[in-house]
């Protein structure tokens, strides 16, 4: 196994980072002989001793109903029957004490900080193109790249205002990032929900530990979103744009336009005039400076982009180059979370900062360079392939996981289009003790931390931790059958 | 606040007033034709009733003729009709749906219960009990949705326009009972007049059942007793549910309504809208059911209603749905 883990990544063949099967247990330390509990999970261990069966079953079946009664549904797309699904909640926390945390939150700010530098660049000087660090092709050939960006100034440089990033833990317990969600990132509801739901079942944990709060979340994102305000104005109207009602992500949208107090519109209730947005209200015409869309670019105005786009607002792009109108996110913010990418995110952080990546990221080939062709088609079987623009879980490859002629139907996939895919170790996940039908088993976990950019880079401790629940599976997408859990951040006592 | 969210709050409200007259509408003719009347006359009263909801072309459009249990179907289960209380609902709580956020969970709460109550439950469902019931229920529901709007809701544009749509809807459904049991009555009177065997106490016990009914139906039989203490007649029946301020599904006191609560709203660009609605409350207020008999009620009712309806499209212009400068 341990063949050339310290040759660059992108240039294969690499181990990987650690055989499945060998899962890191976010609550036991294995040692030879026992497992003992670790640190921080001692007093929650202890806890759950003391709770009875029932006890535990009447708490997980009230979070149930309460979930259901208030709604907090997603509809699961590709499913036209509009079938709202709740998206299952573990009682069981994950924890992370707050020495890791720190070390996590730096990385996180750094590399969001250097993936704001690398969008300002590519549409401005593009600097890291001309120092042959990043291929020129890999940004202009990507679909995510829009040249109506080129040029622009976006308030304090920052496009990805909302970054999702998610990270995982495997091998001995190191972090990675899996992936950068630049776009228009979901959860964070849950993240909230999860909390009050937890804080209502089980008060008396909440005296126990020292959890650092996350409830500030939707203050920090309107400040936020009103510090990038076009020229500096002083109550600036800020709005968030959804896609409509049968969005699967409808509930949050409403849920951070409540939070926020601000109004949740869709494409109808604005227009544009004189490179202007306003939206349409019953005391007639008002304006909107900010837009937190929860709408993909290609869909925001039919006049630029898709043009039978009903979701969108004729004539956006023009009010928002001329200046008229912050989006949240930018547009154009996709040519940087593309998987094709990823890889690079690291050179990214020495570019623009001069600093080594806090975070690792997980090894990649892309299948676009033949030598790394080649050994990802070697190996198929005990890696992860994905698409370069795939997203939620869908159109990858679990090599491990896959029977012999999903993986040769992969194959064939795979050499039709070389460039579109990438490969990675198929890692093992840490897992977190988690209720199942047959009693508190391992399942695995990975955690999306959601940070903020605006005057400055930051987020609030934590983020949501999602679970596959299929034993064994790695996929914790809730469009895969993934749950959550609440997160956390066990400050020092 | 959002035009769109007005809107759909105006059209919620219109949807639960909607369904509750029409269960209203439907139990007042369950219970008239309980009475003993020609056959003729008991299917004339059930096709009265598409006549109210000009309903009669679609319902012709998947049945052939006028029966009593064809009807019930069509105005209660069938999700074709627009006007069936099944619709109603439904459209009322797509409409809470569309703005959650603007609503209060307890409002949100009791229309998704009550669309979920009317969906669901197989075998012990509404489905299976009496007509009768089912109408109580309906008209439970919306005294709820209301109760829950008017007791958690802040009094703020929100509130205004879904008042404004429950009231305009009342005035509407309320004018519209009104014309079609006045007219049946006037068919009803020709037809005693030109038949032999109808004695005068016949035609005193036939005329106090159909306005008995109808007061029923608007919950004002009591009520009519109180103010009137005595016997029932037309002038007072019209006189109650059109000009009594106190007689809370009157006219007067719809049209009151939405006057208030448009004053609530109030801005330049509606002084019009404003305007027409006051006037037209004003004539009811200081208007004397003699009068209006003389001029006709039918040619009345129906100038009432057009006047209604271009309020309606009216408000909708002015605060709803509003013509953007350039997307005309």
């Amino acid at each position: 196994m341990a063949t050339s883990a310290t040759q660059n990544p992108r240039h294969s063949p690499l181990a990987p980072v650690q055989a499945a099967g060998e899962t890191y247990d976010e609550m036991y330390e294995a040692t030879d002989i026992y497992r003992s509990v670790r640190g921080h999970y001692k007093t929650l261990g202890n806890w759950l001793r003391a709770q009875s069966a029932q006890v535990m079953e009447g708490k997980r079946e009230e979070a149930d109903l309460l979930f259901r009664r208030v709604g907090i549904t997603f509809a699961v797309s590709g499913d036209d029957s509009g079938t709202e699904r709740l998206i299952p909640f573990d009682v069981i926390p994950r924890i992370i004490p707050a020495a890791e945390w720190r070390q996590l939150e730096a990385g996180l700010r750094q590399r969001v900080t250097a993936l704001n530098r690398f969008i300002h660049d590519i549409y401005h000087d593009k600097e890291i193109i001309r120092a042959g660090i990043v291929p020129a092709e890999q940004i202009y050939c990507n679909e995510q790249y829009r040249p109506e960006m080129d040029g622009i100034e976006v308030p304090g440089g920052v496009y990805a205002h909302i970054a999702g990033i998610d990270v995982v833990r495997a091998g001995a317990g190191d972090f990675f990032v899996l992936e950068d969600n630049l776009r228009v990132p979901s959860g964070v509801s849950y993240m909230l929900e999860n909390r009050k739901m937890m804080m209502r079942l089980f008060p008396d944990l909440f005296a126990l530990h020292r959890i650092a709060p996350v409830a500030h979340y939707p203050d920090r994102l309107l400040e936020n979103l009103r510090a990038v305000a076009p020229h500096a104005m002083h109550e600036p109207t800020v709005v968030l744009l959804t896609p409509g009602m049968y969005n699967s992500a409808y509930f949050e949208h409403t849920f951070l336009a409540e939070q926020m107090g601000i109004e949740l519109v869709e494409g109808q209730d604005l227009f544009v005039e004189d490179e202007t947005v306003f939206m349409r209200t019953t005391r007639g015409p008002r304006r909107v400076d900010v837009i937190y869309r929860r709408l993909d670019d290609d869909f925001l105005d039919p006049l630029a982009f898709r043009a039978d786009s009903t979701l969108g607002v004729p004539g956006l792009l023009s009010a928002y180059r001329a200046g008229r109108v912050t989006l949240a996110n930018a547009i154009g913010t996709g040519v940087a979370d593309d998987k094709s990418i990823y890889p690079y995110v690291p050179d990214m952080v020495r570019f623009y900062l001069g600093e080594e990546a806090i975070l690792k990221n997980v090894p990649t080939w892309m299948c676009r360079q033949p030598q790394d062709l080649q050994y990802v088609l070697d190996h198929l079987p005990d890696l992860v392939v994905k698409e370069t623009h795939g997203a939620g879980g869908y159109g990858m490859l679990i090599g491990p996981r896959s029977t012999r002629a999903q993986v040769a139907a992969f194959r064939d996939r795979l050499m039709g289009n070389p460039a579109g895919y990438i490969a990675q170790p198929t890692l093992a996940l840490s897992a977190c003790p988690t209720y199942v039908e047959s009693g508190i088993a391992p399942r695995h976990i990975d955690l999306r931390p959601f940070v903020l950019s605006g005057r400055d880079v930051g987020m609030v401790p934590g983020g949501l931790t999602r679970v596959a629940l299929r034993e064994g599976s790695l996929v914790v997408n809730s469009s895969q059958g993934g749950g959550t859990k609440d997160t956390w951040i066990l400050e020092d006592s | 606040m959002l035009s769109r969210t007005a809107d759909h709050l105006f059209w919620m409200a219109r949807y639960i007033e909607r369904a509750e007259n029409t269960a209203r509408m439907l139990d007042a003719n369950l219970q008239a034709v309980m009475l003993p009347q020609s056959t003729e006359s008991i299917a004339g009263s059930w096709r009265a009733l598409l006549g109210i909801s000009e309903l009669e072309p679609q319902y012709l459009a998947s049945n052939a003729e006028f029966t009593p249990a064809a009807i019930l179907e069509f105005m209660v289960w069938d999700e074709g009709n627009s006007s069936s209380i099944v619709s109603c609902l439904r459209a009322a709580r797509e409409n809470a749906r569309a703005v959650r956020g603007t609503l209060t969970a307890e409002v949100w709460e009791t229309l998704n219960a009550t669309w979920l109550e009317l969906r669901s439950r197989p075998g012990t469902s509404l489905r299976d009990r009496r007509p009768a019931e089912l109408f109580e229920w309906v008209r439970f529901r919306s005294h709820q949705s209301r109760g829950v709007m008017f007791g958690t809701m802040l009094k703020d544009e929100a509130f205004h326009f879904a008042r404004i749509g429950t009231f305009i809807e009342r005035a509407d459904n309320t004018a519209r009972i009104l014309d079609v049991k006045f007219f049946e009555h006037a068919t009803a009177n020709a037809a005693g007049v030109q038949g032999l065997d109808e004695t005068h106490d016949d035609r005193l016990q036939r005329e106090f059942y159909h306005w008995a009914a109808v007061l029923r139906s608007l919950s004002a039989f009591e009520i009519y007793r109180k103010v009137y203490k005595d016997i029932v007649t037309p002038a007072r029946v019209a006189e109650l549910l059109m000009l009594r301020a106190d007689m809370p599904r009157s006219l007067l006191a719809s049209m009151n309504e939405v006057a208030l609560n448009l004053e609530a709203v109030r801005k330049d660009s509606a002084m019009e809208t404003e305007r027409r609605a006051g006037l037209l409350r004003t004539e009811l207020h200081y208007g004397r059911i003699d009068d209006i008999l003389v001029q006709g009620l039918h040619a009345y009712l129906s100038g009432f209603l057009a006047r209604v309806n271009d309020l309606a499209e009216r408000i909708s212009r002015d605060y709803l749905v509003p013509l953007t400068p350039h997307a005309v």
